[in-house]
């Protein structure tokens, strides 16, 4: 039981983090707000003036938008199918018993510690290069065409490179759920003469839901500002294939000095990431109770 | 639950096939470590050599001398660690007190937190560029090293609150019946049970830190560049450098890579705000 006394320690001891996280969120998200309604450009510095939605309405009916939404849709939805789909397939062979299995997991959960850059430039270099890159070499030695992928297909390098990346998270998180699947369940559908393929999906699919549930939201929340993949490889170009909506917000405020676009940019982006942000809050709001 | 095999030989033929896939996904990190060993040359021959090449040091020898590598994994150092050990100061006090004191709003404060993770950098790139710039903060390490404690507040005070609810409150009633005092009951009782989370916490902080890109790209560019930005320097398309970027891609990754091992199994709570343990 907390006593009064207690209980106001309590609030000092957790006061501090709180408005430091509040003031870290709330006043630059205000600042941006007020930008958005202001024309602003960093080259033409005291000229700003309250433009109210323009900038919204130029962001938004701009054709850059719908390309770099098209993208951001693109790359969240396929690296997700790709890292669900692989996550449970590779958790599923995890959960089997193998020789060195310890360390086998330690090789499959490995690129989620290489940092971006890294991952990003080893990737385009010396995998994807299409005269001495390894991928060059397995395709000419098949006889076949090597493929020049940051100019024939740009984005879906981007997209194997980013879910090379959060395979293992979604493999991390459905091997833990698998584990803690119960074992006599299965056993008993076993003998009632389930076949492998009706276990998986009456008794394991229905189980991994929640686990799949968590993977698809938090993933969602960091693909949707992929940012540094994108910088060091291609630049967003050619043209705008690669282009997604944080690296549009990024190029008009730090490259085209536009403050009032991007900050509607910016508000844009909030918006889009707080639609996928209140569905994980409930979500996670409910396993909190239990 | 571990579903073993009948027979020895289908347990062999899936080991094998379960290692070729797990070789096939490490390949990237495999190659870039054996790449960084070989000459310029030899890192773009065609076909690729294996292992019949003349290995050399040579590698990380240069990006040392022409780039001074270590200036940036002293900064990614004084950075992931700084920040991290500022961030458990505030996060330890708060989640503390959230886990063995709630009160009605705890749950409400929990969550707040968590949205706040939420909000895309995108979105308060601009301002925090222009305050950075006004205040003299860009490329500056104390500037990004809030930045980056900041960033990672929500899940630390997440993780160890994750891990403080699971310590019995009974040991608490316990140990005041054996005439222990508050300082000496959190001293004695509590913060060995606690150390373990707290552990823990620190080394996903330190990873997410090294790693973090978007800020540490968008507000420095020398001075108080970490690794990320160092390695992207190397992005420029007239640099046919492989080898030496594997090399300083290998030390980049190397210490992360050995801490992240240890640590697999926190991640998990961590990342996923306790939703799967």
């Amino acid at each position: 039981m907390s006593t009064r006394s207690s209980t106001l320690t309590g609030r000092i001891m957790a006061a501090p983090s709180i408005i430091i996280l509040f003031l870290w969120m709330i006043v630059p998200l205000g600042m941006t707000i007020y930008f958005s309604f202001l024309r602003y450009n960093l080259l033409m510095p005291g000229m700003e003036e309250w433009t109210g939605l323009d900038n919204y309405y130029f962001f938004l009916t701009d054709p850059a938008f719908f390309a770099s939404l098209a993208n951001t849709l693109l790359l969240v939805g396929s690296v997700l199918i790709i890292t669900v789909v692989g996550g449970i397939l590779l958790g599923l062979m995890l959960d089997q018993a193998i020789f060195g299995r310890g360390i086998l997991r330690l090789l499959i959960i490995a690129p989620f510690f290489i940092m971006p850059t890294v991952n990003a430039l080893v990737w385009k270099n010396l995998l994807m290069h299409p005269v001495s890159g390894m991928f060059a070499w397995i395709a000419t030695s098949f006889g076949l065409q090597p493929i020049d992928w940051f100019s024939e297909a740009p984005l879906t390098a981007i997209i194997i490179m980013v879910a090379w990346q959060w395979l293992p998270f979604a493999v991390l998180i459905l091997l833990t759920a698998l584990q803690s699947l119960d074992r006599d369940q299965r056993e008993a559908a076993q003998m009632d003469g389930a076949g492998p393929i009706s276990i998986f999906f009456y008794i394991t699919l229905p189980h991994l839901g929640r686990a799949i549930t968590v993977v698809i939201l938090i993933e969602t929340i960091f693909l949707l500002t992929v940012f540094a993949e994108i910088f060091v490889t291609t630049g967003g170009g050619p043209g705008l294939a690669t282009t997604n909506i944080a690296f549009l917000v990024y190029t008009q405020a730090l490259l085209q000095y536009d403050i009032g676009g991007a900050s509607a940019g910016g508000i844009v982006a909030v918006i889009l990431a707080n639609i996928v942000a209140i569905f994980l809050v409930r979500l996670i709001g409910k396993n909190l109770d239990r | 639950m571990e579903k073993t095999f009948k027979s020895p030989l289908k347990h062999i033929a899936f080991s094998v096939f379960a290692w070729l896939v797990g070789l096939m996904i490490f390949f990237p990190i495999f190659w870039m470590v054996l790449t960084s060993f070989k000459s310029e040359l030899d890192a773009i021959s065609m076909p690729p050599m294996f292992f019949d090449f003349d290995w050399t040091l040579a590698n990380y020898v240069e990006v040392q001398a022409r780039s001074n590598y270590f200036k940036f994994a002293m900064n990614s150092v004084v950075l992931s660690v700084g920040s991290t050990l500022i961030g458990l100061v505030f996060a330890v006090t708060c989640a503390w007190a959230m886990a063995f004191s709630p009160t009605k709003r705890t749950k409400n404060a929990l969550l707040w937190m968590l949205s706040t993770k939420m909000m895309p950098p995108v979105g308060v790139l601009v301002p925090i560029y222009l305050v950075f710039r006004d205040w003299g903060l860009l490329d500056n390490r104390f500037g990004i090293m809030m930045v980056l404690f900041l960033m990672n507040l929500p899940i630390m005070v997440w993780m160890l609150y994750t891990y403080f609810k699971e310590i019995p409150k009974d040991i608490l009633e316990a140990a005041r019946m054996d005439g222990a005092t508050m300082p000496k009951e959190i001293l004695f009782v509590l913060l060995p049970m606690a150390v373990p989370g707290i552990a823990s916490t620190m080394l996903l902080n330190i990873i997410l830190a090294w790693n973090e890109a978007f800020w540490t790209l968008n507000l420095t560019t020398s001075d108080a560049a970490p690794l990320t930005a160092f390695i992207a320097s190397y992005s420029s398309p007239e640099g046919l450098f492989w080898a030496k970027l594997s090399a300083a891609s290998t030390m980049a990754v190397a210490p992360i890579l050995i801490i992240g091992w240890f640590s697999q199994k926190q991640l998990v709570r961590g990342l996923t705000f306790g939703a799967v343990k």
